[in-house]
């Protein structure tokens, strides 16, 4: 120990190369290289998982667990895995290290006492591939239901329409034989239980049973009336169905008087298995996908695919990077995307608090001046699938214009340039000045919000909350700054950053965001001018699929919600995969919850559904 | 002082307010939703709210907006084949789409069993299609385009929603009118306005390929033709059995009561369309 206190370098400074090395040294017979083709870091022996990971922690300075995720090799090397990305807040690359376990009886030490934001993580990876983590003390399914057969990540896992393996199908081309997918996938038929699992259970109705089953540990038939007030300890279900949950998301509220005690978040209804439709579609496919992750920041959740994918395949042969023309359309689109989704979440929080719907549609009316360039450009406002490997879909429209047909005959011609120039110099600006004015200095917003949902920063980082929230409680962590991409380095701008750590902290770092946002977006108009008529593709043509070289990658950009995170991993076929092997989004939303019960403890129940706005969460992003 | 805040924010409320009206006055005098005020009250430098009375009227949507996508086939009055399928069946756009909502059958000679590059059955399960391009965008023959009739809504899903050839194909022409920009740029890489194959050919044989001209300089005014009407003509002029997929193709057939009132919208609207470009017309004389 003193050894190490002596060293020369302080050890939380060192680089990843450095750290590696401090931990071989350490634990010479845990640590090892990951030396297969296209990956990187370490394997750790997963008996001492906990100690490593807290020398990694306490003593190197990784004190921000980014991802935690599992895949599932069978076939390869008939083991699971889970991958861990930590990362300094003082920014860096992450240090990835992975802990191997038998497909059988697996388990890995669960890490949560080390960084608590890996709770809903280990719990996801419990749910869909089965793994136990010993030392968990929730660990139940998150995003499946309590009856759900089998664990359906694991590679052997079928869903009931299942077709073939891989997409595309053979059914379709020469010989397509069309039919519904309800024929495959029978009504009444579709549906297997667990062999232990009792249906009758559902119907039973009374509530301790229920509440039990949730882990919850409130039993309400023995009242808490020890207080003076003689309150009742009381369970109360926020939504599923609420229009202030912002999708169909459910908190399980145990209160004593008007006081939160626990707040459990329930969800997965949403839950489609995006991971596994990704792990059967092509590497291109999945592009359209990410559009229904997080639906209003469509644009960006492209970019942060396009990342990862492109890391893959700049391991490979003939790969040219992005042309420069390409990278100012991605961040101009990115930009934009940026303060759609903070006017939609300022503009919902208002809703709320309580303030219906006039600060919202304040807030959308430009959204839409942002959804008809979008439309114009990618030809959907939601649903964008615009960045391509290597590039965008195509350059800017010349004009923004639309001629009357049959169909329509309210026609616009704008030209594009003078279109988002008028845009980014006026009309954004303006609008955000006019939600400041508007609401910044309201007596009722601040009351509602000033103190309410607080976070402290060690607390932010444990708990691996990202972008606005973290940005928040006084932590500048900014991926674009922290591990830049694209062409933010060339870009001035500033991280935005508040330190109170509340919602009204939360709300004010949205009105910095855009304004810095704008700034950048300033920037980027004169160089679209300048790069006018080069090429906005790298190479030819995109092609439809792509050469991917074996290995991992792990992409991420700082989504408007926080940093979103694409852990890919290209195995099978030597020649080049045509399908990703492991395919995870690490969804801020999703993430960001984990903080929430912390958060809602000691508040009153009014505030909750508040605290959840200033979280700023997409169900689509969640549930995936 | 407490309170200013609030007032602040009551300020910006009654801006709004006003500002609709304030933005009406400019157009005191003149004719009322013209496309003028429409342009300037959608654009980027507009303030106050604008409403766009839909379904009664409805923003033309821009060229690249994508929905369910169409066949594209030539048109009706093509001198060489008229009503001929562009698309080769070749697969692409079949293996391209995510969801897996495209089914082809590809023609064969009954004697040889060698393929013939033409579709014999083609199938888009539009409650799957999610509406991506990316079959549009990877067609190597630009006879796939994606559509702008975004009214799809039907009071039955599984007699209406599997779309077969007939009801995907749509003449050249009007792929020409609703994305003349796009067109025109897909044709100056061919070579022409032709299909590839035709263009090819005329190379071959040194026949003369009608060149694109200048995209804005000459914009393609489309003739304005009902479009549905033109499935079956053009049907019976390929003269294709689909033997091979009589089964779901009697699954995919319409029901012609639906048809019937969705064809009366449509002559009710071109009519007023009609009228309001002579209208205009005569204002502009």
């Amino acid at each position: 120990m003193t050894d190490q206190m002596i060293a020369p370098v302080r050890p939380e400074t060192v680089d990843i190369d450095a750290a590696i090395g401090i931990l071989k040294e350490r634990f010479p017979d845990a640590v090892k290289d990951d030396t297969r083709e296209g990956y990187g870091g370490v394997i750790v022996e997963r008996g001492q998982l906990v100690e490593i990971a807290t020398v990694m922690r306490d003593e190197l300075g990784f004190d921000y667990l980014s991802s935690a995720t599992a895949v599932d090799y069978l076939g390869i090397e008939d083991s699971m895995e889970m991958v861990y990305h930590a990362y300094r807040t003082t920014g860096g690359s992450p240090l990835v290290f992975k802990a191997q376990t038998p497909r059988e009886n697996s388990s890995v030490p669960s890490l949560i006492d080390i960084w608590p934001g890996v709770d809903f993580q280990e719990r996801e990876a419990y749910d869909l591939y089965g793994i136990a983590f010993p030392g968990h003390p929730n660990q139940k399914r998150i995003l499946m239901w309590e009856g759900f057969n089998g664990h359906p990540m694991r590679k052997d896992w079928k869903e009931a329409y299942y077709e073939e393996e891989h997409k595309p199908f053979d059914s379709r081309w020469p010989k397509g034989m069309v039919r519904r997918a309800e024929e495959l996938n029978v009504y009444g038929k579709n549906v297997e239980y667990p062999a232990d699992f009792d249906l009758s259970r559902l119907s039973d109705d009374t509530e301790s049973s229920l509440y039990a089953g949730m882990g919850l540990g409130v039993n309400v038939e023995a009242l808490d009336n020890t207080d003076e007030l003689k309150t009742d300890r009381l369970v109360v279900n926020l939504g599923p169905h609420h229009p202030s949950t912002h999708g169909v998301f459910r908190m399980v509220v145990t209160l004593n008087g008007e006081t939160i005690e626990t707040l459990e978040p329930v969800m997965g209804y949403l839950h489609r298995n995006h991971e596994q439709i990704g792990e059967r579609n092509a590497w291109l496919y999945n592009m359209a996908f990410t559009d229904r992750l997080d639906y209003i920041c469509s644009m960006s959740n492209n970019l942060g695919y396009a990342l990862a994918v492109e890391q893959l395949m700049s391991r490979g042969m003939r790969y040219t990077p992005p042309t420069y023309r390409a990278e100012v359309i991605r961040v101009l689109m990115v930009e934009l995307t940026r303060i759609v989704n903070h006017l939609w979440a300022i503009g919902f929080l208002l809703n709320d608090l309580g303030a219906f719907f006039t600060p919202a549609l304040y807030a959308i009316a430009e959204r839409e001046k942002i959804l008809d360039f979008f439309e114009a450009t990618a030809g959907s406002r939601l649903m964008c699938n615009y960045m391509r490997f290597g590039g965008v879909f195509k350059d800017l429209p010349e004009r923004i214009h639309s001629t009357a047909s049959l169909l329509n005959d309210k026609v616009r011609d704008f030209d594009t340039m003078q279109y988002i120039t008028e845009l980014i110099t006026e009309a954004l600006p303006r609008a955000v000045d006019e939600l400041d004015r508007f609401l910044t200095d309201s007596e009722i917003v601040k009351t509602r919000t000033i103190g309410v949902g607080y976070l402290p920063a060690e607390t932010a980082i444990a708990y691996s909350a990202a972008g606005p929230l973290l940005r928040g409680s006084g932590v500048a962590y900014d991926v674009r700054r922290a591990e830049p991409y694209s062409i933010y380095p060339e870009l001035d701008f500033d991280v935005a950053v508040r330190y109170n750590g509340d919602i009204y902290d939360r709300y004010l770092i949205r009105i910095d965001e855009m304004r810095e946002s704008l700034r950048i977006l300033k920037q980027i108009l004169p160089r679209l001018e300048h790069t006018k008529g080069e090429s906005f593709f790298a190479g030819n043509k995109a092609v439809y699929m792509p050469r991917v070289a074996l290995g991992e990658a792990y992409g991420r950009v700082e989504n408007p919600k926080g940093e979103l995170g694409y852990y890919v991993v290209s195995q099978g076929d030597p020649k080049g995969p045509q399908n990703p092997w492991r395919y995870h989004v690490r969804a801020p939303s999703f993430i960001n919850l984990t903080a929430l019960g912390q958060m809602c403890k000691g508040q009153k129940v009014a505030d909750v559904v508040a605290i959840l706005g200033s979280i700023d969460i997409v169900l689509g992003e969640t549930d995936r | 002082m407490y309170g200013v805040g609030i007032l602040k924010g009551l300020g910006v409320t009654i801006r709004h307010f006003f500002n609709t009206y304030v933005e009406d006055l400019r157009y005191v005098g003149k004719k009322l939703n013209s496309t003028q005020e429409f342009e300037r009250r959608q654009g980027a430098g507009s303030s106050g709210i604008y409403t766009v009375q839909y379904p009664e009227e409805k923003i033309a949507v821009p060229e690249r907006f994508r929905f369910v996508p169409f066949l594209v086939v030539e048109d009706d009055d093509h001198p060489e084949r008229p009503g001929h399928d562009w698309c080769t069946a070749c697969g692409i756009c079949a293996k391209v789409c995510p969801p897996q909502c495209i089914w082809i059958v590809r023609m064969e000679d009954p004697v040889t069993k060698r393929p013939i590059p033409q579709p014999e059955a083609f199938f888009i399960d539009i409650d799957i299609c999610m509406n991506c391009g990316f079959c549009a965008e990877f067609c190597p023959f630009d006879a796939i385009k994606m559509d702008h009739d975004y009214e799809l809504a039907d009071y039955d899903r599984t007699g209406v929603h599997i779309h077969d050839k007939d009801k995907l194909s749509k003449p050249f022409s009007y792929w020409r009118s609703i994305a003349p920009t796009t067109a025109w740029e897909e044709a100056v890489d061919r070579g022409g306005w032709e299909h590839i194959d035709i263009i090819k050919q005329k190379q071959k044989t040194g026949a003369p390929v009608a060149k694109p001209g200048a995209a804005w300089d000459s914009p393609y005014v489309p003739p304005i033709v009902p479009v549905k009407e033109e499935a079956p003509a053009e049907a019976a002029a390929t003269g294709v059995p689909a033997a091979g997929a009589a089964e779901a193709a009697t699954a995919a057939t319409e029901m012609p009561v639906e048809d019937a009132a969705k064809e009366e919208r449509r002559k009710k609207r071109e009519a007023a369309l009609a009228r309001k470009h002579a209208k205009e017309q005569d204002g502009e004389g």
